[in-house]
């Protein structure tokens, strides 16, 4: 039972992404092209409000349902990792029209191809994995 | 109902999009999809091979559930929430790609082109998806995160790390939208 409410999370979050079209390939190409404000009022709009909801929750000392302290994990230093690895991710988003979200919620929507993309990502994830003390971070 | 079955506006999916990510950390975790590539990693004894996927995933099992979720909500989005219109893309755009040889232009989510047997069947085509697949998981793991781990819930929560990370998702995805697409089809 304690499952139940992501369950239902991952559906809404699901139906949105999907009702936005920002699972689209085309919507992703168009945004790289600078073709249409769609995604970036998706993006920009989820995160203005994003900012404020996170700021009130912190001034209002909200707990969440654990009881604890809402927090945001903290991102490591560096900077390095983040351009580099940004820009691989860059490359794959562009090219495969999806990011790990998108993936899971359109073999929802039937396409079954994606399968391959998203085992190609766990291979991808593991590689790094073994290499990662051998990458400038 | 009809507003329902429409393409949803941006002003109403991003605002969703916060909600989401609001829910979540109410819940005591956090919106991060690919985090779940790293648990699968983990799940699979990928942690004999290298101690980076030494964890406990059993304590990400929350994720994995918002996936079964997300790929449920796929699901009903299309068979029950979709009026099955052409995407309002771009005309530019729609030509764009026309260019490269795509048709059929926004009448599904993703292009045939890329994604239908017939194509994915293909070395070419087998090669696509897995080296997109691959470069996605690669870099959002050496980027610790991805769309909705940096670009909403990092820049939401004003990291430094997480703007980085975006202007790095932006230079790989305008060299390959520019530059590599164009090679590649």
């Amino acid at each position: 039972m304690k499952y139940l409410k992501f369950l239902l999370v991952g559906v809404f979050f699901g139906i949105v992404l999907v009702k936005s079209e920002a699972v689209s390939w085309y919507r992703i190409f168009e945004m790289f092209k600078f073709q249409s404000f769609h995604m970036y009022g998706i993006i920009g709009s989820a995160v203005l409000l994003g900012v404020l909801i996170l700021w009130v929750t912190k001034k209002s000392k909200l707990k969440s349902i654990e009881g604890k302290e809402i927090q945001v994990p903290p991102k490591d230093r560096g900077f390095l990792r983040y351009l580099i690895g940004g820009s691989i991710f860059g490359l794959g988003w562009a090219l495969a029209g999806a990011c790990p979200g998108p993936m899971y919620i359109l073999v929802g929507t039937g396409v079954f191809s994606m399968l391959i993309v998203i085992a190609a990502a766990v291979l991808g994830t593991f590689v790094y994995g073994v290499v990662k003390h051998r990458l400038p971070h | 109902m009809e507003y329902l079955l429409r393409p949803w506006p941006w002003y109403v999916s991003g605002p969703l999009l916060a909600l989401v990510l609001f829910v979540l950390v109410y819940f005591g975790k956090t919106f991060g999809m690919s985090s779940n590539l790293k648990t699968l990693c983990s799940m699979a004894g990928a942690g004999k091979y290298a101690d980076f996927f030494k964890f406990d995933w059993k304590s990400h099992r929350w994720n994995l559930i918002v996936v079964l979720g997300a790929i449920v909500g796929g699901f009903i989005a299309v068979k029950f929430l979709s009026d099955h219109s052409t995407i309002a893309l771009n005309p530019k755009t729609i030509t764009d790609l026309g260019q490269l040889g795509f048709s059929r232009i926004g009448e599904t989510l993703l292009p045939a082109e890329i994604y239908s047997w017939e194509n994915v069947l293909s070395i070419k085509g087998l090669a696509i998806l897995v080296g997109a697949g691959f470069l996605v998981g690669f870099g959002t793991r050496y980027a610790g995160g991805c769309t909705s781990g940096h670009a909403i819930t990092g820049l939401s929560s004003l990291q430094r790390p997480s703007l980085v990370a975006v202007v790095g998702f932006f230079i790989g995805g305008l060299v390959m939208t520019h530059f590599l697409l164009p090679l590649i089809f």
